[in-house]
């Protein structure tokens, strides 16, 4: 690992000016995932700002605002505290599910919400650093469009890159409408909808979300929502527990009488960001829920799929994982 | 470092020995004195019959103490030091370390805690899981300047005395392990599992998250899903199940290993 400096941040308007003042400076959350990246030398920050213990880790309804009887999640609590949270796992069992998802328990209990959401792909050619890629080396061109490539991208991809976004607990938020509250040097927050927060590849992969360098995420807001009785977080992986999705989906319905009135669905594990099954998702509304509409969104959705060499497969799986969530989903999200 | 004084005690045989043996270590010893990794590597020697001719030097270096380990540093000779402070098993530490050190490294190099293990380095086995502030965490992916204050747990720190933890016994009795590598990270993750159920925390696999009513019971499906972070290449896993089940339950449960006929 190469040499840094390391400092305790006391209160977030310091946290953010010190980072504001040296480009190569990062925060250090729960570490699990930079660290490990500096260990591999694909992460080189000269400095490290240390933002544990800035409070920032309340989770409670939102008062007022547009959100209002939402719930607010703050930035720097964490993932294993979200998930168990009576309020959440009561109106949000979506989250919780998804948080329980990912990694392993003890990666949960030192993993924020925010630092969640800027994980970085598990691309292998990503983390092999003798193998050439985009997103860890502008201009290197990307090793998966034409190598093995069964993990990577059916949706969303351009040839700089075909690497998937690994979160689940993110895949979640985007089925909810999260929003992400973000502060800034000047003092000022901004609000980020949670499907402008991560980007798609483009021309520039090296940068995985529209934040800017010294923003601090300060909290996730869920809008309040009728999905609580009908959600389900179906993860599709090669062991049955502690690894990436190869495909996982997040569906939450709204149902009156047996008609769908919302429906709400993303998918993990198939794109640069959480990519939101819209398609899908407008086929449905009106409908009853039947296996047979849940199948014809699905097809609507897969349809526009484009897979490389090795992960043809994620096209029929992920029909058929759509279609499981939403039927899980109409069971009463039981596991 | 305040080492310099037993490299130098060092007699004219023994430096002769480690040049003879170890040359390319020798600036190393002469340096900072005789550390484990050597010891280890003397000891390899000795195993394989190289000693022979050097015998009577080579035990007599045997069995003096090693080098006490470096446990003080300053700034002076760290480029970015950190001072930290935290309980490692109910016990005070204060020390000054490289910012790049990680709670494993400075519990394994600088307190001589080496029940912990570094199996992958990265966050992907669970060998190094130790208990952080009640919450079992991994300390290859934590930084030890980040411990300023905290609680740590170790293995070292799970019996009483010679009374071992009761997830300890349970292991021996279930033959939770074959090499034992993974022993250490399994057992702290297990323990702090326990306190994980007390409290109702939900797992990927509880049938209903929504349900939230005090302590849960955790069926073997349970504790698998919730020890997935910690992996076993002996392959134990049926019998490091029965053990924390056994704990968890409080009941005895039956072993499943077999002897062959």
């Amino acid at each position: 690992m190469r040499p840094f400096t390391y400092t305790r941040a006391k209160d977030p308007s310091s946290a953010i000016n010190q980072l504001a003042g040296n480009p190569n400076a990062k925060f250090l959350a729960g570490g699990t995932n930079l660290l490990d990246l500096m260990k591999e030398d694909i992460e080189r920050p000269d400095e490290l700002v240390d933002i544990t213990e800035l409070g920032l880790s309340d989770i409670k309804v939102i008062a007022a605002g547009p959100r209002k009887g939402g719930i607010s999640i703050g930035g720097l609590g964490k993932n294993t505290d979200a998930a168990n949270h009576a309020l959440i796992r009561q109106n949000y069992p979506l989250l919780t599910q998804s948080i329980l998802a990912g990694a392993s328990g003890q990666i949960r209990n030192m993993a924020t919400n925010g630092g969640n959401l800027l994980q970085r792909t598990r691309c292998p050619y990503f983390y092999e650093v003798s193998m050439p890629c985009n997103k860890r080396e502008p201009g290197s061109g990307c090793g998966a469009l034409e190598g093995i490539n069964r993990m990577h991208a059916i949706f969303g991809w351009t040839e700089k890159c075909v690497a998937v976004y690994p979160s689940d607990m993110a895949i979640a938020l985007a089925a909810l409408d999260a929003v992400v509250k973000v502060r800034n040097a000047s003092g000022q927050e901004r609000i980020i909808p949670f499907a402008d927060f991560h980007r798609l590849p483009g021309d520039k992969p090296e940068q995985d979300t529209n934040l800017a360098h010294g923003e601090l995420i300060t909290a996730l807001e869920l809008p309040k929502n009728n999905f609580a009785d009908r959600s389900y977080y179906l993860k599709v992986r090669d062991r049955a527990s502690y690894a990436f999705a190869l495909v996982s989906v997040a569906a939450a319905l709204e149902i009156s009488n047996t008609t769908i009135v919302q429906a709400r669905i993303a998918m993990g594990g198939v794109a640069h960001k959480p990519w939101r099954a819209l398609k899908a998702e407008k086929m449905l509304i009106g409908k009853e829920a039947t296996a047979a509409n849940f199948k014809l969104a699905a097809d609507a959705e897969m349809a526009e799929a484009k897979p490389l060499e090795h992960n043809r497969f994620k096209v029929e799986l992920g029909n058929r994982s759509i279609v499981l969530a939403l039927e899980m989903a109409m069971n009463g999200g039981k596991a | 470092m305040n080492d310099e004084n037993n490299a130098s005690e060092l007699t004219e045989d023994e430096k002769k020995l480690f040049e003879d043996l170890m040359p390319e270590e020798m600036d190393e010893i002469l340096d900072t004195g005789v550390n484990r990794r050597h010891f280890l590597k003397l000891m390899t020697l000795a195993g394989g019959g190289v000693l022979v001719a050097q015998s009577v030097v080579a035990e007599q270096l045997l069995i003096r103490p090693l080098s006490p380990l470096a446990t003080e540093f300053s700034s002076a000779t760290l480029e970015n030091g950190v001072t930290v402070s935290f309980k490692v098993n109910g016990t005070t530490r204060k020390l000054m370390v490289d910012s790049r050190m990680t709670l494993l490294d400075t519990l394994r190099e600088r307190l001589e805690l080496t029940g912990s293990k570094k199996g992958c380095d990265h966050g992907q086995c669970g060998a190094c899981t130790v208990i952080v502030n009640g919450q079992r965490v991994l300390s290859c992916l934590t930084l030890a300047a980040s411990c300023e204050g905290k609680r740590v747990q170790t293995v070292e720190g799970l019996a009483q005395g010679d009374t071992l933890h009761p997830m300890q016994a349970a292991f021996l009795k279930h033959d939770g392990f074959q090499c034992g590598f993974c022993t250490p990270g399994q057992l702290c993750s297990a323990v702090a599992l326990m306190d994980e159920a007390k409290n109702g925390h939900a797992s990927y696999v509880t049938e209903t998250v929504r349900k939230q009513a005090g302590p849960v019971q955790l069926s073997n499906e349970e504790i698998r899903e919730r020890m997935s972070g910690n992996l076993c290449r002996c392959g134990a896993y049926p019998n490091i199940v029965a053990a924390i089940q056994e704990v968890h339950s409080g009941k005895p449960v039956e072993q499943t290993f077999r002897f062959s006929a």
